[in-house]
Formats: structure tokens, C-alpha cells, sequence
């Protein structure tokens, strides 16, 4: 007998969320964390959805890098007896990364001559890998600081999970290319140290890039350069807890087939990194509606005459298609990943209020 | 400065498709193929990120090359790997192409590593595919490229990448390439931008920030929206309180009838919450056209549904 979601994540530490984009990744992951505080432990719940979805699901106006408290009048509307805490928390990827260069430099100059480069500076913020990069960064912070039971934290809306398992790789993997680092050196004694085999290549990558990048870019990568050994250790540590027994990775998806699709994607790309999918969780699902039948028709015709009951059993066929659907999905899901608890959200009524939302979410997944 | 008339969206030659997962991305960037292709224009459909839907759709494999699935109708999965060496082999001059080999392993090291230029290189890509005279040798042009762009903080990046690299490298291939695109992406009779949401509040509000960041970072503006999955026309406001005064008062009625009727109440409640979403997104984009797209009750999206969207879209252009 499969244990139940909330047996699985009663002894884990680390909570991940992970699934495609538009499947209510960040409601279940908010979801997770109150149901974990109603369980009495101090969660952190953590996004780097740049879009302020956290704080719309949480009713609050805006969420910031420094984790705030959530106080039980506040959550009240979710109906949840909360006995621990919520502390939530945007990431700021550009901030999460200053800090980051901050934290890792060995002085001010340095720190300051990353900071101050203009490739850092313009698009640090702004690209493919720094969010998944600074959201494990973070990760490892909290799990260090030791101020939570638990941490949950919602991925960003990536189509592809190996991109946030690999960025610290990636990172660690430029930096390990020392051919580059010497290519990238100041003119001269690059070329020189690069020798024969070198100096064709950063005559072409010159000519590629223009002096004046080029320039922009190896200043940046020996600013950075001098944090690769604090990169390393770090990124090191972040693929342990990306590992450890008290990490898990929780599965988020709809039963539609597109989304189901990409979760069994990413799936066997956590398979293949050796790291096991601890639950799933199929939000907006459709239970099974009984097929049309003679009884209910004549029975609704009889209550609230014939026109009415063909608008009542119009909307129980739409249902039908739906359900049937869903279930498609679910069995889909269930057939490839096997034995993993699993819970399916209905699609809940809209318009309930945020935090009334959640607190129906916080039920259905019976983490307590 | 002289007042244009707008260039129709489908004679542009390229138009990207913008918003967040899960809210029908591809399926209207394959009605826009399939609209083009309809036209006579040849047309392809660009992922970005691939997944290979569309060809899935056509029952077909992803490639990583440009792959036709239909008279005039072409797909291909933006590489940006593949995107660079196309780019070394069409920008170096021939007595250096010998060292491109030795150099690529520290090029790709590079582009992996140096914030920005993977969101260049695809749209460079989307950028030459939608060139009359194609880069890769041999190449047919298209007279239409629909890019399904990654949800939309990611699709942010594709579009302001070529003027941040146009900037700091000021001089040289990358800054005059990276002007080149930027010319073109803010050029209305060349480039259309389409946004794609569903009626619902997460869906709608990143619409509207996309907007406002589309404004504030990349100087663009949407040409259009698309609303998926809009609900069908339910029971009339009468019809809901007889509804429920049946419900009430009918001690009578069967469970089965109740729980139909229930069922109804509820797709009817979720209905309305759908239309203020829809009223909400017409109020903050106010003078952008809005296209609402059914809701399919379908088990899964075919070919047969994107067709009869697509006809629905024309009809909205």
C-alpha cells in the first residue's frame, strides 16, 4: 500500500514542486506550506515566479526577497487551525545573485568589480539559468540557516526541468574550462599562455565578438573568475541537498494531455538524474459524471419543464467529455510513474476568495 | 509623423506568440500556421524551447531541422546550438573557418555561460528564417515565421536580447547583427506580436504585466490577443434562479436530477467568473483587438480542432 502524500512529506525537509507552466504549481506549493504549518512546523515558502503569483494566491499586495511572516489573522480565511508558522518569500534573481557575488567574494574590489560590469549588470537579471541558479542558491541558504522545519519551494515555469537540476553544473562546467579563462585573459599574456593551439581561436572569437564585447566579457569572467572556488563548494552542496533523503520532489500537473505529456518528461528526467518523485499532485480535475439517462431527463423535464432540463443536461455531456478526459490523463500518469502518492485536486469553484482557495487546496491534498 | 494603415498581422513575416504556460500557446501559433499555409504563404512554425507538439500533431517526429507537414507549412525546434554554428559558418571569413572546429567547444562554453546570448541566438534564427534571402545556404525563404515563444518572462529576453548586445558591444558582427534584428523586431510591417491568455485571474494578469514589461523594457506593444478557452453560453439568469428554486423547493427530485442540476450551477458559476476575467482584460487593454477562442470539449486537441480555432481567428483578425 502507496503511503499518502502527507505520510511522505510528514519527515522531509525540502519540498520541490515541479511541472510544467499554467498548472497551479504555485497554488499547490502555498497549499503545501499551510498544510504543513497546520501540522505545526515553521515553513519558508519560496518563488522566483517574477510575476507576483505567489502574492496574489497569498491575497497580499506584494511579496519581497526578505521572507515575511504570514500572522494567523491574516491566513484566518483558509480555515485552517495553523499551529506552526509561513514565512513567504519572491526571489529577486538579480538580488538573489548580487548577494550571492557578495557572499562568495573575498573582498570588496572584487565584489564591486563584478557588480559594476556591464554585462553583469545588464542582463543578469534577465536570462535562461540564473533564475533556476539563484533559486537553489537560495534554497541551500535557508536549508543552512536552519531558521525552518520545512521549505517549500515552486520552480520557475521552465519546460525543462534539467535546466534548475543543472545550472550550478553549467556554471561549474564554464568555469572548469581553463583553455577559456587563459583565452579570456588580458590581451597578450592570453594569447601567449593560450599559445599555438590557442591564439587561432581567440583571434576568431575576437573577430566574432567585436573588441569592445570581448573586452565587456572577460573582464566580466575574471571578475567572476575569482568566485569560482566559493561557485564550487556551493554548487557541490546544492547537488547533495538536491539528493538528500529529506528532499522531495513533488510532481504538479493537470490531466490535460499536453501537461501530462511534459510531466512525464520531466519525470524521467528526474529518473535519470537519480532523484525519485516523492508524490503527484493533478490539480483541476474532473470527477466522473454518470452518462445521460432516460430517468434524470424525464425526471428534470417533469421539475422545471423540457427547455431547462436540455440546458442542465447540455452542461452534464460538456462535464462528461471532461471527465473522461481527465481520466485519460490521470491513467496515464499513474501507468508511468508507478507507485507514487498521489492526490487529485477537483477543479475547485472560482471566485471563492484567494486564501479560501488554499485553504480548500490545503484539505484536499490531507497533509494532515 | 504619417499615419499608416497597420500591416495585417498574417503579411508580416514574423509574428510571436506570447503568454503564460498552459494557456494554449501553440495551439494559436498553429492556427496562425495554418492560416498562412491557407493563404499560399510559406509558412513555419517555430518553437522555441522545443516540445515538439506540433509536429505530434501531424503525427509526426520532432526534428531539429525545418521539417514540412502540409502543402506550405513548415516547423522547426529553435537550437541555439545549432543556431550558433549557422552563425559561425555564415559570418567568418573563409580562412578562419578552419579554426571554428577547434573553437567551437570554447564558443558554446561562452554562449552557455554569457548572460543573454542564448535568447540571441534564437532569435537571430527566427531573424534569418524570416529573411528573403536565407543565410543557410540553399534555404527557401519564408513569407511567414510564427514563433512559439517560451512563457513569457523567457520570451521577455528573446525580445530585448538583440538591443542589450547592439549596446554593449557598440562596434563589431554581434552589435551590427544584434542592430539588424532589433530593426526588425520593432519594424510593425515586419514584426506582429500576438498575446495568448485564458479567462482566468493568474492567466489574465500576467497578460497585462507582459504588457506593461513588453512597454517598459522592449519598447513593443501586443497586435493582438487571443482569449482560449472561452465558456460556451450557459443559462440565462432566469433560468439559474429557476435552477436553483428547484433545488430548494423540489423535495421530490431525484439525486441524479440534483447533482445534473448542481453541475450545472457550478460550470454556470464558473462561467461568470470567466466573463469578468474577459471584462477585465478588455478594460486594461483597452484599443488592442481581442480574439475569444471556444472552450473545446474534446478528450485531446487535434488537428481537425486547431482547423476550426484557425477559422475562428480569421474571422477575429
Amino acid at each position: 500500500m502507496t503511503r499518502s502524500l502527507g505520510e511522505v512529506l510528514a519527515d522531509r525537509r525540502i519540498c520541490i514542486c515541479v511541472g510544467a507552466g499554467g498548472v497551479g504549481k504555485t497554488t499547490t506549493s502555498a497549499a503545501i506550506a499551510l498544510g504543513l504549518a497546520a501540522r505545526g512546523r515553521r515553513v519558508a515558502l519560496v518563488t522566483i515566479d517574477p510575476s507576483r503569483r505567489l502574492a496574489g494566491a497569498l491575497a497580499l499586495s506584494e511579496l519581497s526577497n526578505e521572507p515575511r511572516a504570514l500572522s494567523r489573522e491574516h491566513l484566518a480565511p483558509a480555515g485552517l487551525d495553523l499551529r506552526g508558522e509561513v514565512c513567504a518569500m519572491v526571489l529577486d534573481p538579480k538580488r538573489t545573485f548580487d548577494e550571492l557575488v557578495s557572499a562568495l567574494a573575498q573582498d570588496d574590489g572584487a565584489r564591486d568589480r563584478v557588480l559594476s560590469n556591464r554585462i553583469y549588470r545588464e542582463l543578469s537579471g534577465a536570462v535562461a539559468g540564473s533564475h533556476e541558479f539563484t533559486a537553489i542558491a537560495k534554497l541551500y541558504e535557508l536549508d543552512r540557516t536552519h531558521d525552518y522545519d520545512a521549505i517549500v519551494l515552486d520552480t520557475p515555469p521552465s519546460r525543462n526541468t534539467l535546466d534548475f537540476l543543472r545550472a550550478p553544473d553549467r556554471l561549474l562546467q564554464f568555469f572548469d574550462a581553463r583553455t577559456l579563462r587563459v583565452l579570456l585573459a588580458p590581451a597578450g599574456i592570453g594569447a601567449r599562455l593560450a599559445g599555438r593551439a590557442g591564439a587561432p581561436a581567440l583571434a576568431l572569437i575576437r573577430h566574432l565578438v567585436g573588441v569592445d564585447l570581448l573586452g565587456e566579457i572577460s573582464l566580466f569572467l575574471s571578475a567572476i573568475g575569482s568566485l569560482i572556488g566559493g561557485f564550487r563548494d556551493r554548487a557541490s552542496a546544492v547537488a547533495a541537498l538536491l539528493q538528500d533523503p529529506a528532499t522531495a520532489f513533488v510532481m504538479v500537473s493537470t490531466p490535460e494531455s499536453e501537461p501530462v505529456r511534459e510531466s512525464l518528461a520531466f519525470a524521467s528526467q528526474l529518473r535519470a538524474a537519480g532523484l525519485p518523485l516523492a508524490g503527484l499532485v493533478v490539480n483541476r480535475y474532473h470527477p466522473p459524471v454518470p452518462e445521460r439517462d432516460a430517468a434524470t431527463a424525464a425526471a428534470l423535464s417533469a421539475a422545471i419543464g423540457e427547455g431547462l432540463a436540455e440546458v442542465v443536461l447540455a452542461a452534464g455531456e460538456r462535464a462528461q467529455v471532461l471527465a473522461a478526459r481527465d481520466q485519460t490523463g490521470v491513467q496515464r500518469l499513474e501507468e508511468a510513474l508507478g507507485e507514487v502518492p498521489r492526490v487529485l485536486v477537483p477543479l475547485l469553484e472560482s471566485g471563492l476568495g484567494e486564501l479560501a482557495t488554499l485553504g480548500a487546496v490545503a484539505r484536499e491534498l490531507r497533509l494532515r | 509623423m504619417a499615419a499608416t494603415v497597420a500591416t495585417p498581422l498574417l503579411e508580416r513575416r514574423l509574428v510571436f506568440v506570447l503568454g503564460k504556460g498552459g494557456v494554449g500557446r501553440t495551439t494559436v501559433a498553429a492556427a496562425l500556421g495554418l492560416l498562412g499555409a491557407a493563404r499560399g504563404a510559406r509558412t513555419i512554425v517555430a518553437e522555441v524551447s522545443a516540445r515538439g507538439e506540433l509536429p505530434d500533431l501531424f503525427g509526426r517526429q520532432a526534428g531539429e531541422s525545418e521539417l514540412e507537414l502540409a502543402p506550405h507549412l513548415w516547423t522547426i525546434q529553435i537550437d541555439p546550438r545549432r543556431a550558433l554554428d549557422e552563425y559561425l559558418h555564415g559570418h567568418l571569413p573563409l580562412r578562419m573557418l578552419a579554426d571554428v572546429v577547434g573553437a567551437t567547444r570554447l564558443i558554446g562554453y561562452l554562449a552557455a555561460a554569457t548572460p543573454g546570448l542564448r535568447e540571441l541566438l534564437n532569435t537571430g534564427k527566427l531573424w534569418e528564417l524570416a529573411q528573403s534571402e536565407r543565410r543557410v545556404p540553399l534555404a527557401d525563404p519564408y513569407r511567414l515565421v510564427v514563433a512559439d515563444a517560451p512563457a513569457s518572462g523567457h520570451a521577455l529576453g528573446l525580445l530585448t536580447a538583440p538591443r542589450t548586445f547592439a549596446q554593449t558591444a557598440q562596434a563589431g558582427p554581434i552589435a551590427r547583427q544584434g542592430q539588424r534584428i532589433d530593426d526588425m523586431l520593432h519594424d510593425p510591417a515586419r514584426t506582429g506580436l500576438v498575446g495568448v491568455t485564458r479567462a482566468a485571474d493568474a492567466a489574465v494578469t500576467e497578460l497585462i504585466e507582459l504588457r506593461a514589461a513588453l512597454g517598459e523594457r522592449a519598447e513593443l506593444d501586443l497586435d493582438l490577443v487571443v482569449v482560449n478557452y472561452c465558456p460556451p453560453i450557459g443559462a440565462s439568469s432566469r433560468d439559474v434562479q429557476a435552477l436553483r428554486a428547484a433545488l430548494a423547493h423540489d423535495g421530490a427530485l431525484p439525486s441524479d436530477a440534483r447533482a445534473a442540476i448542481k453541475r450545472a450551477l457550478f460550470e454556470e458559476r464558473m462561467r461568470t467568473v470567466a466573463l469578468e476575467q474577459i471584462a477585465r482584460l478588455e478594460q486594461e487593454l483597452a484599443g488592442i483587438p481581442i480574439v475569444k477562442l471556444p472552450a473545446l470539449y474534446v478528450e485531446r486537441v487535434g488537428l481537425a480542432d486547431i482547423s476550426s480555432l484557425a477559422s475562428e481567428l480569421e474571422a477575429g483578425l
